[in-house]
């Protein structure tokens, strides 16, 4: 009898010990669309995953699965992360919303961050930045660089997101390029450097003289710099593939928000939130800007980045019409964030029409 | 000197034994790969090929999941099976498991929000008819104008994608989805709704159609007279035709069934487990399913068994994937070794291996 009490009590204490250990570390798992060497946006991510084990170093273990399929693949993977003993999973791309909810209500304990989705619940917070506030800086610049006055740009989903960024370059081109036209071919996927090449390469073929991507890899920098036009980096600094192709990137900067959360989670204080933070809050950074800009050009986008972070301008500022003339913004009216999360509409002056 | 000498019959031992030595040598040459990129080569394969069955932590969710993962393979594969038997190629099985999906799923959401029982089999009866149509413009073409089925079928597959993006853009966008493409979630929609049929073991009608068509697949080859005339056609079509096989109708059959069988595929998961239409809907279950019907040797039980094993090194691939942190490359790369050794070792079926130029030993 007092043997097994002691046994008994030796297994609990062991018990005791496994759990603590285990609650010692918080355990952090990322899901990514692309492989982790995409060059931009997946290995924004991944650097961000990094940033946290540099940050926490021994308090931290993080894991990662690349390439998972947006749908029943991705619904999957999640539950075998959170089975794995996953505190906080952050799901990176927009088409794992509905599988990150579904895991989300079967794991109530394991809290669940989803990038540039809509829905929220008690476990699942949503996070994105104001991409296109560094989509009005790149505009600005493509305006003034471009001689053929034909500015490429690779979409990919005609979501609100592509199609705001889009808005916001053309805006801003136009303002210093009257003459400015922007062909848009949307190619239906994040990441595809096949498809995406093709896409800049029909673009450069139709006289374009810089390109712009709201893709994921370096494949359209890649073309542009073996066709000798300009381009912007999209979501990480792609100068390794486009040394002199590349104005400048915008750079999507996680970390900060990575370990945050984290830091919330082992506190105990985590929340679900829905975090939209742009060129103030630094989750929107710029890689540097190249040479071929002239100093006047880097001086006007260099202020702009300023009167952004300062609250002084805001990229979406009237007076503006859609597409169809109608109008939306009065004279010195800016958009709201509802306006701005919904938007499904090209602003005046753009040709094409958004696929439906 | 080494040399091949074909065999008058392929070999009964060879064809039950090549299978586990390509899993042999898979695991022998995966294994240094991953000792390559060092991580410790026994640990990964006890992670992809034991640890979804028997490990505590996962086996409870990833062995419901194996027949999740293997249904739509299985379904597909058995229907390539039937047409790859006759010579007739049909490679754009991806593209009719799309139309099934997309069909089926438009047949769903046009009764929104109506409760039946009916639903459910008009939705399976339209993903059937979808992937059945799909798959008669290659054959309807190869019959009349003598076009090649492969080419036609393989293009579909793009022709459908962007029907795809379409549906998931515009007729069959969900109306309260805030403009962001994707139609409506079917597991919220009960008549729709593919469910488990029993909790927690991953059965769901796409599984049970897949052992009907499995058994199915087996009585046409064994007992049936279109069975063995799709035989017959593929090993002698001269004899074929004077034997009184009408190749326009084999020709239609063979491709009618596959596309139907891949259109059922493409519904059962689009009403389970994906749940709902959207761009990135399919993951080339139709292009696996190839791969699956050649390594279980266009043998309805063959392919029974290697959609399942196909599923075991998927499930089990991402497993390692976050567990160890074996790059995603790695995975793809440990499942092409498989059909790579698989067809390797096939020539042992088929041939036999002579030592030596003259009266040397052979196995």
């Amino acid at each position: 009898m007092k043997r097994r009490t002691i046994l008994a009590g030796a297994v609990a204490a062991l018990a005791l010990t496994t759990t603590a250990f285990a609650e010692d570390k918080t355990k952090v798992g990322f899901v990514y669309v692309g492989p982790v060497g995409d060059g931009g946006w997946t290995t924004e991510h991944n650097n961000g995953r990094l940033a946290v084990e540099e940050h926490f170093g021994d308090k931290v273990e993080t894991i990662f699965q690349e390439k998972v399929p947006e749908g029943a693949d991705a619904e999957r993977v999640l539950t075998q992360m959170a089975l794995s003993g996953a505190d906080l999973i952050f799901t990176t791309s927009f088409g794992y919303m509905d599988p990150t909810l579904n895991v989300a209500k079967k794991f109530p304990d394991v809290k669940f961050a989803h990038a540039t989705g809509f829905k929220r619940s008690d476990n699942v917070a949503t996070y994105s930045a104001r991409f296109y506030e560094g989509r009005a800086v790149i505009g600005h610049i493509a305006g003034n660089m471009t001689k053929t006055n034909k500015v490429g740009y690779i979409a990919s989903f005609p979501i609100p997101e592509v199609i705001r960024g889009i808005n916001s370059a053309y805006i801003h081109a136009k303002k210093v390029n009257p003459d400015v036209e922007f062909n848009v071919v949307w190619i239906f996927t994040w990441e595809d450097a096949a498809k995406e090449a093709d896409a800049a390469q029909a673009l450069i073929d139709q006289g374009v003289d810089v390109l712009m991507q709201h893709t994921d890899t370096t494949a359209p920098m890649l073309r542009a710099e073996a066709s000798g036009v300009h381009a912007f980096g999209q979501a990480s600094d792609m100068k390794v593939a486009g040394p002199t192709a590349q104005l400048t990137s915008i750079i999507d900067d996680w970390a900060p928000y990575y370990i945050a959360q984290t830091q919330a989670v082992m506190d105990g204080t985590w929340q679900s939130t829905d975090t939209w933070d742009g060129i103030k809050e630094g989750m929107v950074d710029f890689a540097e800007f190249s040479d071929a800009i002239p100093q006047d050009v880097r001086d006007e986008a260099n202020k702009m980045i300023e009167d952004i972070k300062s609250g002084a301008y805001k990229p979406f500022t009237g007076p503006l019409k859609k597409q169809d003339g109608s109008d939306w913004l009065a004279e010195g009216e800016t958009a709201d964030d509802g306006t701005l999360a919904g938007m499904n509409f090209y602003v005046e002056g753009l040709t094409g029409d958004i696929p439906n | 000197m080494i040399t091949l000498e074909k065999r008058p019959e392929p070999s009964k031992l060879w064809t039950a034994i090549t299978p586990i030595l390509a899993v042999v040598a898979t695991m022998i040459a995966g294994g240094i790969m991953f000792a390559v990129l060092g991580k410790d080569p026994l640990v990964a394969i006890r992670t992809i090929f034991w640890d979804p069955l028997f490990n505590e932590q996962f086996a409870g969710f990833s062995r419901p999941q194996l027949l999740v993962k293997a249904a739509p393979l299985i379904l597909i594969a058995t229907g390539l099976a039937m047409g790859f038997r006759a010579g007739v190629w049909n490679i754009g099985a991806e593209g009719q498991y799309i139309m099934g999906a997309i069909c089926g799923a438009a047949v769903g959401l046009a009764f929104y929000p109506t409760e039946s029982f009916l639903i459910f089999p008009l939705m399976i009866a339209a993903g059937a008819l979808g992937g059945f149509l799909w798959a008669m413009i290659p054959g309807v073409l190869k019959v009349k104008f003598h076009t090649n089925e492969i080419l036609v079928s393989l293009l579909l597959v793009y022709v459908a994608e962007f029907i795809l993006a379409s549906m998931a853009l515009g007729a069959l966008r969900n109306p309260e989805g805030n403009g962001f493409p994707g139609s409506r979630n079917l597991k919220e929609y009960p008549s729709a709704f593919n469910a488990e049929l029993l909790p927690n073991t991953g059965l769901h009608w796409g599984v049970v159609a897949a052992i009907i068509a499995v058994i199915f697949a087996y009585v046409l080859f064994s007992k049936h007279m279109m069975g063995f005339h799709i035989r017959l056609a593929g090993q002698a079509p001269k004899a074929a035709r004077f034997g009184g096989v009408e190749p326009a109708r084999l020709i239609l059959f063979c491709l009618g069934t596959s596309g139907a069988l891949a259109g059922l595929a493409g519904l059962f998961e689009v009403s389970g487990p994906a749940g709902q239409i959207s761009i990135d809907f399919n993951v080339g279950y139709g292009f696996t399913a190839i791969i699956v019907a050649f390594l279980g040797r266009l043998n309805p039980f063959g392919i029974l068994l290697a959609g399942l094993l196909m599923a075991l090194t998927y499930i089990g691939g991402e497993l390692a994937s976050f567990m160890l942190g074996v790059p995603t490359a790695a995975i793809q790369a440990f499942q092409g070794m498989l059909l790579f050794f698989l067809l390797a070792v096939d020539v042992l079926t088929n041939y036999r291996i002579k030592f030596g130029t003259k009266g040397g030993g052979s196995i």
